[in-house]
């Protein structure tokens, strides 16, 4: 073993390999099937059109992918008018 | 007035991903808005430059084919507030990037940012035509290594020819940008010097950066380097360069990195 080793400070590469590690595990999954966070997502917000006429400028999209747990967050502005209409539907 | 920005290079592996994210993150500091996007569409990269590849949602071609309003693809930086990411998309084919979609998109960006900064894949393909189609400026990295001069000089023709600016009669204002330099090695004369290069392509200099491996670094955490270590030799030949695309009238200068005692007396290489 070289001696240098002893004194090696923990660098830029385990963090790199880490967010390799995560990148390509999603990657990878997404290639011979279709990512299961993307079909969320258009599912939901096939979901939320069948109710409201939504403007997409109104909709707010964010993911992150972890590396056990990935998050998906969409943000609606429903505008108070569809709210009305779904009451008097109902 | 926005000005689009494209770094391109002919060659492969030269530093346009950096070069675009070094220059992005440097030009947003100074409070512009900018937006650098990612044209290399099934190989993208600039999101894993900028340490947003966890956070894409949508890309370029979604915009393009109207599936995502732009505001919705664009990334907003963690650490400059003015600084977006447009990212390439990592699946489709490249033929669902269309002149007219492109165009459309690169109208709609003009209007919100100062800087749109289109990061070219290598070659020659229609990527490649594409990201420099509406161009105002180019930047062309060039390595000072034959292969490169002979690319950067290709990409000047098609600069040249094949914009939209030159189509109609303008110029695309050009810039050449030298990236890994090897200063000891320049002295040596193992290396093609500056001054040639500059001579053999007729375009004038942006700056020069210095080999280092604070580039490395950089991407190995998902940061632009004139992010992660501002005081860099490769950062701040990066701010320089920044500063003289604002139109600051900067000394040319070769920044070097301080190495510390211990590295000079054994040579060490830090991770």
């Amino acid at each position: 073993m070289n001696v240098f080793h002893l004194f090696r400070r923990r660098g830029s590469a385990p963090v790199a390999r880490e967010r390799l590690q995560i990148l390509l595990s999603h990657e990878r999954a997404a290639r011979g099937q279709s990512d299961l966070l993307a079909i969320l997502r258009e599912e939901i917000l096939a979901a939320i059109a069948k109710h409201v006429t939504v403007d997409r400028e109104n909709v707010q999209i964010r993911m992150e992918r972890g590396e056990t747990v990935s998050t998906l967050e969409i943000d609606v502005e429903i505008p108070h008018s569809a709210g009305m209409l779904l009451a008097a539907g109902s | 007035m926005a000005k689009v920005l494209v770094v391109t290079s002919g060659k492969g592996g030269v530093g346009k991903t950096t070069s675009t994210a070094a220059l992005g993150a440097a030009l947003a500091q100074t409070g512009q808005k900018v937006a650098v996007v990612d044209f290399d569409v099934g190989l993208r990269n600039l999101d894993l430059v900028m340490g947003a590849e966890r956070r894409v949602v949508f890309d370029l071609i979604n915009v393009v084919q109207g599936v995502a309003k732009l505001s919705q693809a664009l990334i907003r930086d963690k650490r400059v507030e003015t600084l977006w990411l447009l990212p390439a998309s990592q699946t489709r084919d490249k033929d669902a990037l269309t002149e007219h979609g492109v165009g459309s998109v690169i109208k709609e960006m003009r209007a919100k940012f100062d800087w749109v900064i289109c990061d070219s894949p290598a070659g020659i393909e229609r990527g490649a035509t594409l990201a420099m189609r509406f161009a105002d400026a180019a930047v062309i990295v060039t390595n000072p290594e034959v292969s490169s001069v002979r690319d950067s000089d290709r990409i000047i023709g098609l600069l040249d020819s094949k914009t939209e600016k030159a189509e109609m009669g303008q110029r695309v204002e050009k810039h050449i940008l030298i990236t890994r330099y090897d200063a000891q090695r320049a002295a040596r004369g193992e290396m093609l010097n500056i001054e040639d290069v500059l001579d053999i392509l007729s375009t004038p200099l942006l700056g020069i950066i210095p080999e280092s491996e604070e580039v490395l670094k950089a991407s190995n955490v998902g940061s632009p380097v004139t992010l992660n270590n501002a005081m860099s030799a490769p950062a701040r030949a990066y701010h320089d360069a920044a500063r003289r695309l604002n139109g600051a009238d900067v000394p040319m200068t070769i920044p070097t990195d301080r190495k510390r005692l211990f590295d000079k007396l054994f040579g060490r290489r830090a991770a």
